[in-house]
């Protein structure tokens, strides 16, 4: 067993810990890494490194010098840094080095020292400049941190998704916080501060007080504080030496620790290892390095997959490496080589010295149709190094239209993005190039453009009926489409408050439906606007509302109100068929109850509807008494219907009997109560027996 | 309770994984808005809220954009700051947010997507609760949500496996097959290898068959929803059903023990089972006397709840009858069931006309009217053209002269038309076919088809054998064919070709039929799907309706269902009956 233990060394009581190198830094430093900015990249990535930053000497000779390294120690890059004065250096998720200068712009550059763009951290930081800054990282990305010169907090949580935000003040706030870090709970990024022996939470709106539960109250002031990776756990150092290890939420102390090294240490960080139950606190000082830590449950998740494993070779360009790879993990084709070979191909059309033909020729020899290849984001990429011819030559590769036709629109190529949005069959993208060719061009080579594009013009025809309704009226214009005018105009008269604009509205209708040979609708309009005028003459007359009911509605208002010659004049200008005005005129006179007009009217002629409908509607009013009057006008086959319906039931007897219908005869038996109706149903028995002896 | 099938009928796939995958999306993207104390319907003006944020959860409609605008213009000029966040279900598009930005608050919102597509109604119903597309795809010619019905394609067979078998008849079923097809391609590899659960999938655009969708429904389930509207899988019964003060809303799906056995049956049928189930009932509440105290215990514990439920169900039911009864048993709507039937099969036409002008003349219903003549011209190849003049006129001068832009609507999704007058082609429409040159633009002139294009009902018909021979009653409690959901008078066509495609495996023979039907069929075999018509996923069937589908149509293939030992699930963009067709085309005043 003495080759095992012989090099582990005694921690504490119960740990052991043992010293092994794994491998030795290539780099040979001549600085102290104390005088430089350091950042190195999670998940061993590279490391950066600024030399000469010092504040004082500012001759163009001692310019500082930006160099990246691998986690090794191998020289990647570098440049001389000629922008402003840095404060901060840090990685993102995806291996771009921020570079936080004091005046709030960062400048974003990749592991080969090539820029990629920068950003500003609002104007706050601008004029009371950049005291301390932080770069963190979330589920939402790499965010970035300022403390400014006015001891306020701006924060940016996500940097490829822009949107500063400057937190609130802390109150009474007159130094520099001793020690700060930046926390993510419940998708909100807050900042975490100590002023010395109160700490402070500080979130979008308001700053509060908090105490560590459990918290020694002789602790002393913090000097020093560490947040876990997945910001679950806190640790505190006061400068009494007294470590407090909890959750970052501060509702749980974990376990306490007194160091008893009163000086405040240089850096402070959580250890976990990932899938151990273990997690730690390492505290550094210049000599001494110090563990502190519980052996409770701790689940970490090994979060660098072979994904960003595959990212990070292509990143640095070992494109022949990662394809081995995959090959060797036999990794789908998607998953794999063809990612791999799209970010070789976005590679290859930045190489400047080849013609576009060449290089077009080149990637589609290599990249064929592999599935999962999207060459319109190599286009893209293409066309963002200005190269848009061969961005063009690119897109023909493309099998999916519809993946054309964002990068078409963004190159000024409109008409080709129309018909590609057309053949990919998505209306959504259809209307995207025509909503964009609307702004685009003038409003006449638009229409013309859309005229050979009838699938965009029926749907901006859509978009402008909710929308743009006189550019509707111009497009039926252009097309001489009178019948889809004439229902333009009837449309928009009903947004008419006053009747001269309604009637307006109607005549230019019926000017169209004319012009459309649409005899029906022009007749209809016409007598639509007849009636309007009518309307509001029996609202002048009558001082009642009339518009807008239907001409039946009107002719039966007239009724009711006992306007009887007005309702024949409009019976008749309008011909309105005999049945229709009968049903009306009948309904309306009994629910006026005039049961004398109603008479006379039944007398005035022969009626076209019949008598059944009087008997109906009398007893539908509960007047049998008028009722009985119209039952013996009813036609003969009617007629039993009608005694029935108003009760002579011996009638009704007589009537079926008289016809020798046998279903007539059960229909009245069975309204015969064996009490009151015992003679007719005899009666009715007794032809019925008669009629089946026949 | 009328017919027991057969036994062997398989098991549909269980869609208890697609109910929580909606609700967890939707979780998410609420909580990611923090709390949301107050749910507002965005239909009418938010009641004044004190919230610093809105969170609006919308379909993708320009007139809902605009309301937003108006709201959060209405904030910006009393100077309130609020953040405003938009879930567009099932998708953004992007002509939604060009109007946010004509309106000038497109900075002020931030947008999100519920990818929400299916909604299961019920053990056998899947909808897509997308009333709108019958309107945009068949009236406007808008293809938009097609997109959506080829990604709900994609994700139940994500869920359930690849589909052996897919047929389908009409233009929309052929393109939503079609861009899913693509859509498949793309995301290779999902899905890929799964079991297959669901065997066969039918599409159908429902301009195929429009007749079904415009007759009166006689089912149990159908009838509920012609009298009381079930919206979403629930129903509210009012006071007159409930025979006390208030509404009471009821989830109609096959969890209700008294409702799923008379869901399909016709409605003569209905009120004799309820009454033998309440004398059942009693029975067994009347059992209790004899128990000793040991008895009485276990029954309060397990039985009486159970009892108690049906009892509540099966009075509602009653009372729904009941309501329905006195609507339905008016001579008129005896009268109207002849005239219906008439027009199905093709007698007596003259005197259904006249039927019809009367119903309009005494101002019945709009929407009945309206049924009924598009009824007539569908079966008759469109309205001979005193008809068509004189109808309309007696309408408009009924219902009010602004329904002359909803003729206009019906002419051109052909649902009420004048008789072969041979160029009904508008002057634009006809010059969209002259333009027609690719591929693409083939599709907008299909859109105008059904412009030129005849119903042939009556020919399709009879080919079909669609009005069943009557000879003696039809026993309606014992049904022998689909026929039963209209009272034995006519077998559902929609339900007819779907009966004929699966038992041919195919189209085949049914040539003559399809050219009827103006095309546009498929069938197509997924190779990569072992073919065993003995397995049990082989018989299963999801039915897709592009367009909507009614009860009736339902409940007829249930029956079918039964019959030949398939099991039918149904994918729909909506529940339809005649009056939501017919409101779809009715132009508003705006």
């Amino acid at each position: 067993m003495d080759c095992y233990t012989a090099n582990w060394n005694p921690l504490g009581e119960e740990a052991f810990y043992r010293k092994f190198e794994l491998y030795t830094m290539e780099w040979s430093l001549k600085e102290d890494l104390r005088d430089c900015l350091v950042a190195a990249a999670p998940y061993g990535g590279p490391i950066a490194l600024l030399k000469n930053n010092a504040r004082k000497e500012k001759s163009p000779s001692a310019r500082p010098l930006l160099e990246i390294y691998s986690a090794s120690g191998l020289l990647l890059a570098s440049m001389l840094w000629k922008s402003g004065q840095l404060v901060q250096l840090g990685w993102t998720a995806s291996e771009d080095l921020l570079c936080i200068q004091e005046d709030g712009t960062v400048l974003i550059y990749n592991l080969f020292c090539e820029f990629k763009r920068h950003f500003s951290m609002g104007n706050e930081v601008l004029q009371n400049h950049v005291l301390e800054a932080k770069v963190f990282h979330t589920e939402y990305g790499t965010g970035v941190a300022i403390l400014t010169g006015a001891l306020r907090f701006s924060l940016a949580t996500n940097i490829d998704d822009l949107k500063l935000r400057r937190m609130p003040e802390v109150p009474g706030l007159q130094k520099p916080p001793s020690c700060w870090a930046v926390l993510s709970q419940d998708r909100v990024t807050i900042v975490l501060l100590a002023v010395g022996q109160d700490l402070y939470l500080l979130d979008n709106t308001s700053c509060s007080v908090v105490t560590p539960p459990g918290m020694s109250p002789s602790a002393g002031a913090y000097v020093q504080m560490a947040v876990s990776f997945n910001y679950r756990c806190l640790a505190l150092f006061t400068d009494t030496g007294y470590i407090w290890m909890g959750l970052a939420t501060l509702k749980e102390k974990l376990c306490e620790f007194n160091s008893s090294i009163r000086s405040s240490p240089k850096q402070m960080v959580w250890c976990m290892r990932p899938r151990s139950r273990q997690r730690a606190v390492v505290v550094a000082w210049d000599r001494q390095l110090m563990v502190a830590g519980n052996s409770k449950e701790c689940i970490q998740y090994k979060r660098l997959t072979i994904e960003v494993l595959l990212d990070r070779l292509v990143l640095r360009r070992l494109y022949p490496l990662a394809i081995r790879i995959c090959e060797y993990l036999r990794l789908s084709e998607i998953q794999g080589v063809s990612r791999i070979l799209a970010h070789w191909a976005c590679y290859k059309v930045q190489q400047k010295d080849k013609s576009d033909e060449e290089v077009a020729q080149a990637i589609n020899q290599k990249l064929g149709d592999t599935p999962g290849i999207s060459y319109s984001e190599i286009a893209a990429r293409a066309y963002d190094c200005g190269r848009t011819e061969l961005a063009i030559k690119l897109l023909e590769y493309e099998p999916r239209s519809g993946e054309q036709v964002p990068l078409l629109l963004k190159m000024k190529r409109s008409k080709l993005a129309l018909s590609k949005a057309i053949e990919s069959g998505d209306t959504d993208l259809v209307y995207t190039v025509v909503l964009h060719l609307k702004n685009e061009l003038t409003r006449g080579t638009f229409f013309m453009t859309l005229q050979n594009q009838p699938v965009a013009l029926s749907l901006y025809r859509q978009f402008c009926k909710h929308q743009e309704r006189e550019t509707l009226k111009d497009l039926y214009n252009q097309d001489d489409n009178h019948q889809e005018l004439g229902n333009f105009h009837v449309h928009s008269s009903y947004s008419e408050k006053r009747i001269e604009g309604r009637v307006g509205a109607l005549q230019n209708a019926l000017d169209e439906y004319y012009k459309a040979k649409n005899e029906f609708a022009a007749k209809a309009t016409e007598d639509q606007i007849k009636l309007l005028r009518l309307q509001r003459h029996l609202q002048e007359d009558f001082d009642k509302p009339y518009l807008d009911l239907s001409l039946h509605d009107t002719v039966s208002n007239l009724i009711l109100d006992g306007h009887h010659k007005r309702a024949e004049q409009l019976y008749r200008e309008f011909k309105i068929p005999d049945k229709r005005y009968w049903w009306l005129k009948i309904n309306a006179l009994a629910t006026r109850g005039d049961w004398e007009e109603m008479e006379k009217f039944s007398k005035s002629k022969k009626s076209p509807i019949g008598y059944l409908p009087f008997v109906e509607i009398s007893v539908k009013h509960h007047n049998r008494y008028e009722a009985k009057k119209y039952a013996p006008r009813v036609t003969p086959e009617q007629r039993v219907k009608a005694f029935v319906l108003v009760g002579d039931l011996d009638q009704a007897a007589d009537a079926a009997i008289e016809h020798k219908n046998e279903t007539e005869m059960n229909f009245v038996l069975s309204k015969c109560s064996p009490s009151t109706d015992a003679a007719v149903a005899e009666k009715l028995n007794r032809a019925r027996v008669q009629l089946l002896k026949k | 309770m009328a017919f027991a099938g057969r036994r062997d009928v398989p098991e549909p796939p269980d869609f208890g994984i697609l109910k929580r995958l909606a609700r967890d999306q939707l979780i998410y993207l609420l909580e990611q808005q923090h709390e949301v104390d107050k749910l507002y319907k965005v239909e009418s003006r938010p009641a004044l809220s004190a919230s610093d944020q809105f969170c609006f959860l919308v379909r993708p409609r320009i007139r809902t954009m605009r309301y937003i605008a108006d709201i959060i213009n209405a904030d910006k000029m009393s100077g309130r700051t609020r953040k405003y966040k938009i879930i567009f279900s099932p998708q953004k598009f992007y002509a939604c947010e060009m109007v946010l930005e004509e309106e000038g608050v497109f900075g002020d919102v931030t947008c999100d997507e519920w990818s929400f597509y299916l909604l299961p109604l019920d053990e056998d119903i899947i909808s897509m609760e997308l009333p709108e597309f019958f309107r945009d795809y068949f009236l406007e010619g808008d293809h938009r949500w097609i997109n959506s019905v080829a990604r709900a394609l994609q994700l139940l067979n994500s869920l359930y496996g690849p589909f052996s078998k897919a047929y389908g008849i009409g233009r929309c079923a052929k393109m939503s097959y079609e861009l899913w097809r693509d859509l498949e391609e793309e995301s290779e590899g999902e899905g890929q290898g799964r079991k297959p659960e669901i065997g066969n999938i039918f599409l159908m655009d429902r301009d195929t068959d429009y007749v079904t969708a415009l007759c009166s429904q006689v089912v149990y389930e159908g009838l509920v929803d012609d009298t009381f509207r079930i919206k979403c899988g629930s129903v509210d019964f009012g006071p007159d059903v409930t025979s006390s003060d208030k509404s009471i809303k009821v989830l109609l799906n096959a969890q209700d023990k008294v409702f799923s056995q008379i869901r399909n049956e016709h409605f003569s049928s209905v009120f004799g089972f309820l009454s033998q189930k309440s004398r059942n009932l009693q029975a067994q509440y009347d059992r209790r006397r004899g128990m000793d105290i040991k008895q009485m215990k276990n029954f309060v514990s397990q039985e009486l709840k159970g009892l108690k439920q049906e009892h509540r169900l099966l009075s509602l039911h009653i009372g729904a009858c009941e309501s329905i009864m006195k609507k339905k048993t008016k001579q008129d709507f005896q009268e109207m069931m002849k005239a219906e039937h008439s027009l199905l099969e093709g007698f007596d036409i003259r005197e259904s006309t006249s039927f019809i002008e009367e119903h309009i003349d005494r101002q019945v219903s709009p929407i009945e009217s309206l049924r009924l003549m598009c009824l007539l011209s569908i079966t008759e190849n469109g309205l001979n053209p005193k008809d068509y003049r004189s109808l309309k006129t007696q309408y408009l001068q009924s219902y009010g002269p602004e329904h002359l832009l909803t003729f206009h609507n019906l002419k051109r999704i052909g649902l009420l038309t004048e008789q072969s007058a041979g160029d009904t082609l508008t002057a634009m429409e006809s010059k969209v076919s002259r333009l027609v040159t690719d591929r693409a633009a083939g599709k907008i002139t299909d859109a105008f088809n059904s412009l030129a294009r005849k119903s042939n009902f009556r020919a399709i018909s009879k080919k079909l054998g669609l009005i069943p021979r009557v000879d003696g009653e039809y026993d309606l409690k014992m049904p022998r064919d689909m026929a039963y959901v209209f009272s034995g008078a006519y077998v559902p066509l929609s339900c007819k070709i779907i009966e004929q495609v699966l038992e041919r495996r195919g189209w085949l023979g049914l040539e003559e039929v399809v050219r009827l039907l103006n095309g546009n069929e498929f069938a197509v075999s997924d190779s990569t799907v072992e073919d065993n018509p003995a397995w049990d996923y082989q018989r299963i069937i999801l039915a897709v309706f592009l367009g909507g589908c009614t009860f009736s149509e339902i409940a007829a293939l249930r029956f079918l269902g039964k019959e030949r030992g398939f099991k039918f699930i149904f994918l729909t963009t909506a529940i339809t009956n005649s009056s939501r067709m017919m409101e779809a085309m009715i132009e508003a005043k705006a």
